[in-house]
């Protein structure tokens, strides 16, 4: 599945987007296999990653079966990174998103000192992967470029709608939504942060980026297209 | 999915959430509605809204009389307040839709492998694309506008029309009826999902041939098309093979997805062969 690669966006707008994720591939290095995603996941929060992912379960801010009508006014809105170290029970792509840099570059070179015999993948701008690859000493073996959205583009919304929805590949961030909070944070009724946190929600592998989100909505106060 | 009308509302919450737009408010029944026919079973409302189990009677109560002096609660927009949604046991041809827009859905229920294969993700462990070779993702419909598989035959028509050979494990070629000529299986091609991948390799050669395919394709279809162009790069980590090509094309490579090549076969009967 190609639920990080096509972001929109151009590659300054991933700065403080990029996903590291890993990933076994079934009879070859999937025996033990569950032990070490758990490891890379909990590797990461020393990295105070934006979000961990288990694409089985979700992210680290989920929707509840049983909200407390008072939530309304005092709601939980931390991001809970152990529960999905813990929820994870069986072998899956499991990812960790990163708003900089120097963190996911170091979690990167952890991860790679770590030899989990696992496939590990960066997704963010092409060259900025490719540095990340270099100064860990590792070449890249296999890039997947995004080519980006063709065809009836016309029927697509704005751009701001689509660098917040496009963050869940999978499409379970609607465009309708991206927009309907766009316009809460220009209302004042929502802050950037608790907007992000509504869509983070709905992404239900773990790789929106609430971070980016939030810049994006900060940025879209005085934006129109 | 179905909307129970009796738990129902009509707070509205669940219209912005759908990917396709497929709910509304009825203003016939007052009551979140969903149409059937645009709807993917992504089932992004049942699993993406917070639940709260209040009394409708009570809530539709308060709402009426917050109505009535033009007051409106300003609740947290990611809630069913008295959990409404419920899943319907989807039959054959409809459960395709869901196999192919709910990220979560297991693949065994169509026998379909979700929406597309590891491309290039696995690489390092698969080599399933080498050295002179690329591999395409072609998708249809996303970013949240969905797609039919009346459109994305298509392409994979056109695609066979000019040789290629459509990836074994991909879902849409499991789908097919003869993949010699890209056709796909009479009953589902109405059918309705957020998106679909068609999934092919050929050679560097064919790279400005393919896109070429592609681009007068998408004329046709009423919808958005993405392309994934994997390749394998050289010892030194380099790609100066395909990423050229591409921008002779007009293509301007902003995002990729980057196998660190770190995965290798642990399996101890498959390593030990």
């Amino acid at each position: 599945m190609t639920n990080t690669l096509h972001r929109y966006g151009n590659a300054d707008s991933f700065r403080d987007d990029i996903i590291v994720f890993a990933i076994c591939s079934r009879g070859k290095n999937d025996e033990g296999a569950l032990e070490k995603l758990r490891k890379f996941l909990e590797m990461a929060i020393p990295f105070k990653p934006v979000n961990l992912g288990d694409a089985r379960h979700g992210g680290c801010l989920r929707p509840s079966t049983d909200m407390d009508p008072t939530s309304h006014w005092n709601r939980d809105m931390t991001p809970d990174l152990d529960a999905v170290v813990k929820g994870l029970d069986a072998p899956t792509t499991v990812a960790a998103v990163f708003d900089n840099r120097t963190a996911a570059e170091e979690f990167f070179k952890a991860v790679k000192q770590a030899d989990l015999g696992m496939s590990i993948n960066i997704s963010t701008d092409v060259d900025t992967a490719e540095e990340i690859c270099l100064n860990a000493g590792t070449p890249r073996h296999s890039v997947g470029y995004s080519l980006g959205f063709e065809g009836k583009t016309e029927l697509l919304p704005n751009s701001q709608v689509l660098e917040l929805s496009t963050m869940c590949g999978h499409g379970m961030v609607s465009h309708s939504m991206a927009k309907k909070m766009i316009d809460w944070v220009k209302e004042g009724r929502r802050t950037p942060a608790e907007a992000a946190t509504y869509m983070t929600r709905f992404c239900s592998c773990g790789v929106f980026n609430p971070a980016r989100a939030a810049r994006v909505l900060e940025s879209s106060r005085s934006k129109t297209k | 999915m179905y909307i129970n009308p009796d738990k129902c509302v009509a707070c509205g919450n669940c219209t912005y959430v759908c990917p396709m737009g497929a709910i509304y408010v009825d203003p016939a029944t007052k009551r979140s509605t969903i149409d059937r026919d645009e709807c993917v079973e992504c089932f992004s409302c049942y699993n993406g809204l917070s639940q709260e189990h209040l009394n409708p009677t009570l809530v539709r109560g308060m709402r009426k009389i917050f109505s009535m002096m033009r007051l409106r609660f300003d609740p947290e927009p990611d809630v069913c307040p008295t959990a409404a949604f419920e899943p319907d046991k989807l039959e054959w041809p409809r459960v395709v839709r869901r196999a192919f827009s709910d990220p979560r859905v297991p693949h065994e229920s169509t026998g379909i492998e979700g929406r597309g294969t590891e491309e290039v993700k696995t690489n390092d462990i698969s080599g399933r694309v080498k050295v002179g070779e690329v591999g395409f993702t072609i998708e249809f419909g996303r970013p949240g506008l969905g797609t039919r598989f009346y459109e994305i035959e298509k392409m994979s028509m056109a695609l066979a029309k000019i040789g290629v050979d459509f990836e074994k494990k991909n879902p849409v070629t499991t789908l097919m009826t003869d993949t010699k000529t890209g056709k796909i299986r009479e009953d589902i091609l109405n059918e309705k999902v957020l998106s679909a991948i068609l999934e092919i390799k050929v050679a560097v050669s064919r790279v400005e041939e393919i896109i070429n395919v592609v681009h007068q394709v998408e004329k046709q279809v009423d919808t958005v098309v993405v392309l994934g162009v994997g390749v394998k790069c050289d010892e030194n980590g380099d790609e100066n093979v395909v990423r050229p090509v591409l921008e002779r094309l007009g293509y301007n490579i902003e995002r990729a997805k980057t196998n660190a090549g770190l995965g290798r076969i642990t399996n101890k009967e498959v390593a030990a062969k």
